[in-house]
């Protein structure tokens, strides 16, 4: 098998000049593909994403993307190289309306993002309704709609989630994750951290279970729920 | 009783001026709320920055009428301003790139930046006094009214005089255009969006792949040109002089916080409550309620709740109050 589409590859480090959090940790995701980062509270779950992401001091490892070696690029620079990133928190423009958040999300391209807007509100028809209103007065499923709406408008080569489902009510959970698989069918790779394990290895393609800054279980998401120590540990049984 | 004579003499001592007034903390109070939105902390060098731009008016009108030219029944200055605005643009993009940059890069606490803009202000402050110093400075030419104390009896016959002086005019004319030319700006082209979003979530801004360089140029631009427009109308209006342009800083910044910080539409209505505050209790009110109150209850005294020398408390107590009891603003700001 030729190397994964995006890979943290043996990432060790943490925030500034702290300890490290993450130890000679693994994250790869592919082409279609949904990658799922679970684990216990503390676990550096977000940390590994972010570390991918380039908001962290590497001691040691690197982080490719097609190929290219990018452990070196600041976060600004991995978005204008393809990378879509949609932060837990503060991840909306709350005074502007949805259509100027999504156009925000668009402001590194040059060319007509038209048909992207469109693809975006046939996705989430709800942001159509809701264009013209401002962001910061939608309820929490859609305002992560417009998170995640923006950062498809940079048409990256890859979707980073960082708990999109966070103090979401379960309904709309389920929804989020239908378009989650949705964006992934299109070929778009998407690597998510979720707090949610259950719901979120049973769409995985691919799952980490960190313990400890450290790969503890790698496998399907499929594999990870019928492992009895993963379940023994995380899933309550 | 004389409803009418009452209403002119308000009409011309307190709404008129008030509108003038408050346009001029408009435009200066959007210039502080775009700092703290933007640069995220309060510019106490405004005030100063406001008398460099306005002296630089002020050299390149006395440099134009000496050439002979005039702007016929306008204010030269008016013709001077572009140039000023430039002018002074770039002295705010060489102080950012000099004073303001490091801490920005340095992520220095917004307290230490105010520290550093207060230097600014004295900097500024000293260098406006060596060129100009520290006098009245008076360059207003052109037609002084639009319509006279006579010409208003002539065509009304009412006792009360309704003067409109050109400056008045003008002032209001120009704070509109600028306003309306702002938020056109900041709501349809792509860098005031960017401007907005930059403003309003750094960190995702950031993300977005916008240029903080690139905003914050943007800003000191147009904060350049609010401020000298602002200044020039103050100065033709009333007079230019360095250290009445420091004292205003006050109001501005009351303008702004009343709005609520950050939020431009807020520094417009702030710096309009502020100026009706202002005018309103420092006004003797006699000869309006004299008018328009039956004979028998004419006031005897002036009427006036506060001197004019004391007005700086107006806005203090007004900052107090929404500091107390709204400390967001009127319009959703940033709390200081």
């Amino acid at each position: 098998m030729s190397a994964p589409f995006l890979i943290g590859e043996g990432m060790t480090g943490g925030y500034g000049k702290g300890p490290a959090i993450l130890n000679d940790c693994t994250i790869a995701v592919n082409p279609g593909e949904i990658a799922v980062i679970v684990g216990p509270n503390g676990a550096g779950k977000s940390t590994a994403m972010k570390a991918v992401f380039g908001m962290l001091n590497l001691h040691k490892g690197r982080v490719l993307l097609d190929g290219e070696d990018i452990t070196a690029l600041s976060p600004q620079q991995r978005v204008i190289k393809g990378m879509g990133f949609v932060p837990q928190t503060h991840n909306i423009f709350t005074s502007m309306t949805v259509e100027e958040n999504l156009e925000m999300g668009a402001f590194i391209r040059t060319d007509d993002f038209r048909d992207t807007l469109e693809q975006v509100f046939t996705l989430f028809p709800i942001l159509r309704d809701k264009r013209r209103q401002a962001a910061g007065q939608l309820s929490g499923g859609q305002r992560q709609q417009v998170a995640v709406g923006r950062a498809l408008m940079t048409k990256p080569k890859v979707l980073m989630l960082d708990e999109p489902t966070a103090g979401v009510s379960p309904i709309v959970m389920d929804e989020l994750f239908d378009r989650i698989i949705e964006v992934a069918r299109t070929g778009l790779p998407v690597l998510m951290v979720e707090q949610n394990a259950r719901q979120a290895l049973e769409i995985a393609d691919r799952a980490y279970v960190l313990v400890q800054g450290a790969n503890a279980h790698t496998g399907t998401g499929r594999e990870l729920l019928a492992d009895a120590q993963v379940r023994q540990s995380f899933l309550g049984g | 009783m004389d409803l009418l004579n009452a209403f002119v003499a308000l009409a011309n001592f307190v709404l008129i001026p008030g509108i003038a007034y408050g346009s001029q903390l408009a435009l200066g109070a959007l210039g502080v709320t775009l700092v703290y939105g933007i640069l995220r902390f309060s510019n106490f060098a405004h005030g100063d920055t406001m008398a460099f731009g306005t002296m630089v008016v002020i050299l390149l009108t006395w440099g134009l009428q000496v050439l002979g030219v005039s702007f016929g029944p306008l204010p030269t200055a008016l013709l001077a301003l572009p140039l000023g605005i430039a002018i002074t643009a770039l002295v705010m993009l060489g102080t950012d790139r000099v004073v303001y940059r490091y801490y920005r890069m340095k992520k220095a606490d917004p307290i230490i930046v105010v520290m550093a803009s207060l230097g600014v202000m004295f900097i500024m402050n000293g260098i406006v006094r060596l060129i100009i110093g520290p006098d009245d400075q008076n360059f207003a030419d052109g037609a002084r009214f639009v319509i006279n104390a006579a010409d208003w009896r002539a065509m009304t016959g009412l006792s009360e005089a309704l003067t409109l002086r050109t400056s008045t005019v003008i002032t209001i004319v120009t704070a509109g255009l600028s306003v309306w030319a702002l938020f056109w700006f900041l709501n349809k082209t792509r860098t005031g969006k960017s401007m907005r979003a930059f403003s309003d979530n750094e960190d995702l801004a950031l993300l977005s792949g916008i240029n903080p360089e690139r905003v914050v140029r943007v800003t000191w631009i147009i904060v350049a040109a609010l401020t000298v427009i602002a200044g020039t109308l103050y100065g033709l209006d009333k007079s230019f002089k360095p250290f009445t342009y420091f004292q205003l800083l006050l109001p501005f910044f009351a303008a702004a916080i009343v709005g609520g910080l950050g939020n431009p539409l807020g520094a417009i209505a702030g710096g309009f409550v502020i100026a009706f505050s202002e005018v309103g209790v420092t006004y003797a009110w006699k000869k309006v309620l004299g008018h328009a109150l039956p004979d028998a209850l004419e006031p005897e005294g002036l009427v006036q709740l506060l001197s004019t020398d004391y007005k700086f408390a107006v806005s203090f107590a007004i900052l107090l109050i929404v500091l107390l009891f709204k400390p967001t603003g009127l319009f959703q700001g940033k709390s200081v």
